[in-house]
């Protein structure tokens, strides 16, 4: 397991989009180190040929049909927006691409 | 935004080699989205086919399409590869308002399909083999619209407004392993190869297919390499190529850019890139994130696909004739020449030219009028054929026009012009404009006789032998029937009159 280094924290911390300070770094590297360990400890436990369980009940091809259902009105779907405009979500400009 | 330097491509070619890889992401026609019974429909009011599982709200729970599956599936046997046994549906994580639910539900290391080929043939006639590496469903993002600064422009946006009709559309998305040895041709080979899997999934029904609507897109990766080293380049992945022709011309440029920068000993950034349609280039977007950073797991509302053997003979029993076996057979039928049936491939008019000739015009009529004067237009108005108002029934109706001898090619024309300015059909044109062409022998002769008051000694020439004299006297009646005579007929009846 590679060590959870400060840069690795701001790393994260830029991909979730929330800014932390240099304090919370050093406290975030030490809980997530542990959280880490604590996975790791769980792998060793296994052998290699168990196969991992993304679903906790044997279950495969749960399909819908295509068929139409009833979709929210545009007032319904916008009601929940901190910001709306024009019928579409309002949302502050982010200097990055599509 | 600088255009950057570029290298000129013949000296770029003679340094280095290229290599490119293609994703073309393939928007499914179904009647619903992926995840969720919310219409999948182009054009609707903004925010009206969404639902608590499409804009991502707390408790709502994803069930699959089973029509996207089978559609899936279809797409990966008509590429020849294999389909998973098993396939996982993954979340891609990421933080951007395109989707609401931040993340995008894709597949990671189980796709529905994998280890494919298909065959390309470029306009020089030569054939490459692409490799598939995989085929997987994921689901499309909402469509952003930045608004402020300049306009429509992501820089100097003041906002963004976010339309999630499109959130959640199924897509595939398909992945070429990387492609060598085309060399110069591998601009070509990369639009041709996204043709290709455009006629594909048209022909299997599972799209609409068309780029200017975003129902194909396609992302180029190109790096370059000098002669005989074996380590790949940086390669760049450009974005936003929505047609054939800036599928083409972005790989170019990007060979040329990259060229450049490294014969001047610089370094290729890996980065994604935006194709500019407009100015012909390609701009510096984020620096490509490692798939590590998308935290990719399995996604515990899915529950895996596992298609049956059954289903999947099923599926690749009904696959339609292969583009390859559908183009030898309608050459064949058609009796066009090798040049000839290239140059329609070429153009992207199969399909069009198909069901012109199947709506009664002759196949040479039906190719003339689509690689010619409706080419010329298009090109013309920097479009593409296929975005042209005009259908195939209007050319049929055309080329019978103009075969039975109603108009001539130059009215023709001139009715073409006039379909695609919206005045109706070919037929209703010529009627309404009084377009036809004037073979009644009473008029064209008296034509015939004030043209040769003026060119009294071109009946005698006739008489000598010199045919060709009777050219002036047509180009007269012609001039003053305002090009609506008959021109094989005018020519009879001078020769008439100088043998009486």
């Amino acid at each position: 397991m590679s060590e959870l280094t400060p840069d690795l924290v701001r790393h994260l911390a830029s991909l979730a989009r929330i800014q932390v300070t240099d304090a919370e770094v050093d406290r975030f590297a030490e809980q997530l180190s542990l959280i880490v360990e604590s996975v790791a400890t769980v792998n060793s436990a296994v052998a290699g040929d168990v196969p991992a369980t993304s679903h906790p009940i044997p279950m495969a091809n749960v399909f819908r049909e295509d068929l139409v259902e009833p979709s929210l009105t545009q007032e319904q779907a916008l009601s929940g927006a901190a910001d709306s405009d024009q019928g579409r979500f309002r949302v502050a400009a982010i200097l990055d691409e599509e | 935004m600088a255009k950057a330097e570029l290298m000129n491509y013949e000296q770029a070619l003679e340094k280095f080699e290229v290599v490119i890889g293609l994703e073309v992401h393939v928007e499914l026609n179904t009647n619903t989205k992926m995840f969720c019974g919310c219409r999948n429909d182009f054009g609707d009011e903004p925010n009206t086919n969404v639902c608590p599982i499409c804009i991502g709200l707390p408790g709502s729970l994803p069930a699959v399409n089973r029509k996207a599956v089978e559609s899936s599936i279809a797409i990966g046997l008509a590429l020849g590869c294999e389909i998973a046994p098993n396939g996982r549906f993954s979340r891609k994580n990421y933080f951007y308002p395109d989707l609401a639910k931040n993340f995008q539900t894709s597949q990671y290391d189980e796709p529905i399909a994998f280890e494919g080929t298909i065959d390309i043939e470029v306009p020089s006639g030569a054939v490459y083999t692409v490799d598939i590496e995989r085929a997987h469903m994921e689901e499309d993002a909402g469509k952003l619209t930045h608004v402020g600064g300049n306009t429509g422009r992501i820089q100097g946006a003041e906002y963004s407004l976010v339309d999630y009709n499109r959130a959640g559309v199924p897509l595939v998305e398909i992945v070429t392993k990387p492609v060598y040895g085309a060399g110069a041709e591998a601009p070509e080979l990369a639009a041709a190869y996204v043709r290709s899997i455009r006629e594909i999934v048209k022909a299997l029904g599972v799209s609409d297919a068309r780029m200017e609507r975003g129902n194909v897109r396609c992302d180029a990766n190109v790096s370059i390499r000098p002669h005989g080293q074996e380590k790949l380049g940086t390669r760049t992945e450009t974005k936003n190529v929505n047609s054939l022709r800036s599928i083409e011309r972005a790989v170019r440029y990007e060979i040329q850019r990259q060229a450049h920068i490294i014969a001047n000993g610089g370094t290729i950034t890996q980065e994604t890139r935006h194709w500019h349609e407009d100015r012909g280039i390609t701009s510096s977007g984020r620096p490509k994130s490692d798939a590590d950073d998308y935290r990719y797991f399995p996604e515990p509302d899915l529950v895996p696909v596992q298609p049956s053997n059954e289903l999947i003979e099923q599926i690749r029993a009904s696959l339609p004739e292969k583009p390859a076996e559908r183009r030898k057979r309608l050459q064949g039928e058609w009796q066009f020449s090798d040049l000839e049936f290239r140059d329609v491939v070429n153009s992207g008019l199969l399909d069009e030219l198909e069901e012109t000739v199947a709506k009664g015009a002759k196949p040479q009529a039906a190719r003339k009028w689509w690689t010619g004067e409706i080419a010329r237009l298009a090109n013309a108005e920097g479009k593409d054929v296929a975005d042209l108002a005009i259908t195939p029934a209007d050319v049929a109706e055309l080329a019978t026009l103009v075969e039975s001898g109603k108009i001539n090619d130059r009215i023709g024309r001139e009715v073409l012009q006039a379909v695609l300015e919206g005045a109706g059909n070919p037929a209703k044109i010529v009627a309404d404009r009084g377009l036809e062409v004037v073979s009644d022998d009473g008029a064209l002769q008296a034509a015939i006789d004030e043209a040769l008051a003026k060119q009294p000694d071109v009946l005698e020439k006739i008489r000598e032998g010199k045919l060709q004299a009777a050219g002036a006297v047509i180009g007269a009646v012609m001039q003053a029937m305002k090009g609506q005579a008959d021109a094989g007929r005018v020519r009879e009846l001078i020769i008439e009159r100088a043998n009486a």
